[in-house]
């Protein structure tokens, strides 16, 4: 039985999703009763991983730990976010389909999967469930051109990644003659050879399109801005984290002793990541365009603590994605308030003078910005002071003052749209709120206020789970 | 915990904040909620000026170090504390806010539009500016010190005047642009020093050539905030546009930031850079005091000239700071004092202008000391006071700081008592275009003096600046034991030999 407990969420989230699955085609209209229950079945699988115990499942296909059940929950935070924001813009775009609420609880299966693997058998597996449960869900709203072009897009980048990744996996397991993380990290610690690294490059590269570091990032504007805001929402928050964590995992993990291989090619990622983001977000007028830029540079903020390898350096990371997620789910809660005369309105401009008209929603939209640029004392501040102070402590000046001078330039554009909501005249006239996005704006809101306040229990929870992954 | 027995300084900081609660969660729209708003931020800001008060009547003026000192546990895991406290050197700048943050809400009658969001940006302000005074661990001074920028940033761009975006997004990316600078130098002194506790960095043993770049991190920052010549640009567009009581908090509070910043990190902790840079910083002062003099001369608008002579006033306190000596030092401290309350006089005459309906342009104003005498009392105090005639709080800083120049170099003593001369023009070009000559206009002569409002701001200024002019002790002595013990240090880290001499002789 307690090798089983570790298992319960997945099963969980399999069943509840095929379950639901079958309630939905038994009843007609059952889109809101579907959400909400696999917003339960999410809470509940909250509420066993984080009572699970550490365990090796499967004869070493999986492995749970503080590490896991940090990065799960995070997953389970962002998912239940968009599903909440999806209620009530899904029926207004007359996209409500009882499926995605299931693809939802399917891809964060996937998810945990994956970030649980500790073999790149039951990685993959994990990567591409989740994958494709997420091309339909960018593809939701099929009879929107926009729409169907973002799940194409997504669709055939993400085939190429997934195409890679797997010819790593291959390479790797070729040269080292095993796939699993623990035989592999042993195989390592004596070196490996150029084949290996070829193989560690191809898999590196393979997650970095899923989290859309730059240069691999070219789907992610498009993708963003094609889908329906509530899937976008989803995209920014769980695969985002997902595809970190098993980053820092896999890293972290089988290729912990090929350090000196992979710190360079993290390092240009993180650096490119952080320069695209904060030079090409400035031209976009498009907020969801500006919202993937802008993840493409916290991608490059969190990969920095990656680059130092120590334990300190994957607390910061994980500190910063989970700072990353909340104020992600706020702006998007944001983006979906959004709506005049029963649309969806995308640009920038379309928010001048919000904050005469909804002082509230005005006031949490620029938390958030404010959150995203650094700017002190909010919960984006302390996540970028974590990161800096950390690699500059490894020795990484350079990187930390890239890092700097990236977050003064990336001010520009998140101060803009405080600039459109608060000093420029207009009346936005936008739609009644709906309670779900009111809700996840709000609660977002606070968390990035009060963090200041109170920045212990995640700091201490990030530090033993970056303990646990180290080992 | 400390002294008191109560957590008296986070008390001062967080009750604004609890202030701005109120005030923006209050219900309702228009002129009643506005009213109500401002009633509530003018209690809130009353009651934290009280404590300081009392916090002032508790402090011993005798001890060099931190008083009132509280610590807690913040960022736990990476070694940073939650450290408040204060000295001689921070409790009159505490002091100062606390006294203009009412002064200033008083002056916000005019702000009818979004009042609850303005009233909560004020006390948001004051609870930032408070903090920023009284953090003594590194990382706590730099959150405030960048959290200023939030609530002020929207005071400027969204009750501002014409110009108002682009006063603001100036003012934001100068100064973040700038603090960023400062935010390498935290992470390298993190680093390097392993703590961020200021009263330990202050005295820690810096490699000379270290100290060369973290002081010019620090120049960037505190340079930008204190409007130091050539990094002053950002500060007549924000002073310009900035509504009356924006002014008078960025003129009379903000600016006094960065000339603390360097007080406080610059000098004690880069005792071989500051030496260094003291011709820099001699030259930058004195070339604000006089070039800007002379632009400050060439201004139509009172606001502007104003402002401009605000940036030629951080001249004399850049200079006054860089002799490294006690008459220096505390001159420079003195006229920071002295420069808010004036220049808030200042900012407020402008505003009772506003109020009844004129521009500030000056060939528009004139003759208004026929029919507006108490206004005209008043305006012409704070101008005396602003070019330091004796008597009044200007003259005493100003003084200080040409002793203390003097005892290190002639020329800047010289030069720096030039622009002080300077000053005396564009005073009283300031004074004669406002309140004599002709009425330029013939509305002017319907103009009513001051209401009871006017009074209730005006007033305290007058008196505090008749205060500090006429018994300057009771201020300066609570400077003595900080700024003797950082001079002192200074001196011993230029020199060990005379450092040992002097422990010995003793």
């Amino acid at each position: 039985m307690t090798d089983f407990y570790p298992l319960l969420p997945a099963l969980f989230l399999g069943i509840g999703g095929m379950g639901l699955l079958l309630a939905g085609l038994a009843k007609a209209n059952a889109t809101q009763p579907v959400t909400l229950s696999a917003i339960t079945l999410l809470i509940a699988a909250a509420f066993l991983t984080v009572t699970a115990p550490d365990a090796v499942l499967f004869g070493g296909l999986l492995k749970t730990s503080l590490f896991t059940r940090y990065a799960d929950t995070l997953i389970y935070l962002g998912a239940i976010a968009a599903l909440i924001l999806s209620l009530d813009y899904n029926k207004r775009e007359g996209i409500a389909r009882f499926e995605y609420p299931i693809l939802v609880l399917f891809a964060v299966l996937g998810m945990i999967v994956m970030i649980s693997a500790a073999d790149m058998m039951s990685l993959y597996i994990g990567f591409e469930l989740q994958s494709l449960a997420l091309y339909i869900c960018a593809a939701l709203a099929r009879d929107s051109v926009r729409s169907t072009e973002a799940g194409l897009k997504y669709f055939v980048l993400g085939a190429l990644a997934s195409g890679l990744l797997l010819y790593g996996i291959s390479l790797v397991y070729g040269f080292a003659g095993t796939t699993n993380f623990a035989a592999l990290g042993g195989v390592f610690r004596q070196g490996a050879g150029l084949g290996t690294v070829v193989g560690v490059v191809f898999v590196l590269i393979g997650l970095a399109f899923k989290i859309s570091a730059a240069p691999f990032h070219m789907w992610a504007p498009d993708v963003y801005e094609g889908a329906p805001s509530s899937v976008t929402a989803l995209f920014a928050t769980a695969p985002k984290t997902a595809a970190l964590a098993l980053f820092l995992s896999v890293m972290a993990g089988p290729f912990a002793h090929l350090t000196g291989q992979w710190e360079m090619l993290i390092q240009i990622l993180a650096v490119l990541s952080m320069i695209i983001g904060a030079l090409a977000a400035i031209g976009q007028s498009n907020i969801k365009r500006l919202l993937a830029y802008s993840s493409v540079g916290h991608m490059g903020y969190a990969l920095m603590g990656l680059v130092t390898g120590t334990v300190a350096g994957i607390q910061a990371s994980l500190i910063y994605i989970a700072i990353y997620v909340v104020m992600s789910a706020g702006a998007f809660a944001c983006v979906i308030a959004m709506r005049r005369n029963g649309q969806a309105v995308e640009r920038i401009s379309d928010l001048a003078g919000l904050a005469g008209e909804h002082p509230g929603f005005a006031f949490a939209f620029a938390v958030f910005m404010w959150s995203m640029a650094g700017i002190p004392p909010l919960g984006g501040f302390f996540a970028k002071l974590v990161v800096f102070y950390t690699a500059f402590n490894a020795g990484y000046d350079a990187l930390t003052i890239i890092g700097i001078i990236t977050s003064v330039i990336g001010a520009f554009y998140y101060l803009r749209v405080i600039k459109v909501m608060y000093f420029d005249k207009g009346r936005p006239q936008f739609d009644k709120t709906s309670a779900g996005a009111g809700f996840v704006m709000a609660v977002g809101a606070f968390a990035v206020i009060v963090f200041v306040a109170v920045p212990g229990p995640l700091m201490a929870v990030a530090g033993a789970a970056a303990k646990a992954l180290m080992g | 915990m400390n002294q008191l027995g109560f957590p008296i300084l986070s008390l001062i900081t967080y009750l604004p904040l609890v202030g701005a609660f109120l005030v923006a969660t209050l219900g309702g729209d228009g002129e009643k909620s506005a009213c109500m708003a401002r009633r509530i931020a003018l209690v809130f800001s009353l009651i934290v000026l009280a404590l300081g008060v009392f916090l002032w009547t508790q402090f011993n003026p005798g001890i060099a170090g931190y008083q009132f000192v509280e610590v807690m546990p913040w960022l736990s895991g990476i070694s940073v504390e939650y450290r408040m406290g204060v000295d001689g050197i921070s409790l009159f700048l505490i002091l100062l806010t606390l006294a203009l943050t009412p002064i200033a809400i008083l002056a916000s009658h005019g702000i009818k539009t979004r009042a609850r969001s303005f009233f909560a940006a004020m006390l948001l302000l004051e609870t930032m500016t408070v903090g920023m005074f009284a953090a003594t661990d590194f990382v706590l001074f730099y959150v405030f010190f960048e959290a200023v920028l939030l609530p002020m940033y929207l005071i400027i761009g969204v009750w501002g005047g014409e110009k108002r975006v682009y006063a603001a997004v100036k003012f934001f990316l100068f100064t973040l642009a700038g603090s960023l600078f400062m935010l390498l130098a935290v992470v390298w002194v993190w680093r390097n020093l392993g703590t961020t506790n200021m009263a330990v960095i202050a005295h820690a043993n810096i490699p000379p050539s270290a100290q060369t770049w973290l002081f010019l991190a620090f120049l960037a920052a505190f340079g930008v905030k204190a409007a130091v010549w050539p990094l002053h640009t950002w500060l007549p567009d924000a002073y310009g546009e900035a509504p009356v009581p924006g002014t008078i908090m960025l003129a009379a509070v903000l600016s006094k930031m960065g000339a603390y910043g360097f007080l406080r990190f610059a000098i004690p902790m880069l005792p071989n850079a500051s030496a260094m840079f003291e011709p820099l910083m001699f030259v930058l002062g004195v070339v604000a005091v006089i070039y800007i003099s002379y632009v400050a001369l060439a201004q139509t608008d009172m606001k502007r000239m104003i402002a401009y002579s605000s940036v030629a006033h951080m001249g004399v306190i850049i200079i006054g700071l860089f002799t490294f000596t006690v008459e220096g030092i505390e001159g420079a401290l003195f006229q920071m004092l002295s420069h808010g309350i004036v220049i808030a006089g200042l900012f407020i005459c402008g505003g009772v202008l506003t109020a009844r309906g004129q521009s500030l342009t000056l060939r528009n104003l004139g003759g208004l000391a026929r029919n507006m005498p108490v206004f005209a009392a008043a305006l012409m105090l704070f101008t005396l006071a602003n070019m330091g005639l004796p008597g009044t709080s200007g003259f005493i800083g100003e003084i200080l700081v040409i002793v203390g120049a003097l005892k290190v170099n002639f020329w800047v003593s010289l030069l720096g008592g030039a622009g002080m001369v300077l000053g005396v023009t564009y005073s009283l070009v300031l004074v004669r275009a406002v309140l004599f000559e002709k009425y330029a206009r013939p509305d002017l002569t319907g103009l009513k003096d001051l209401t009871g409002r006017e009074y209730a701001m005006l007033l305290p200024l007058a008196v505090l600046v008749m205060w500090l002019g006429v018994y300057p002790s009771s201020f300066t002595h609570a400077f003595d034991a900080p700024i003797a013990a950082l001079v002192q240090a200074h001196t011993a880290a230029l020199n060990p030999h005379t450092a040992i001499a002097m422990v010995t002789a003793q």
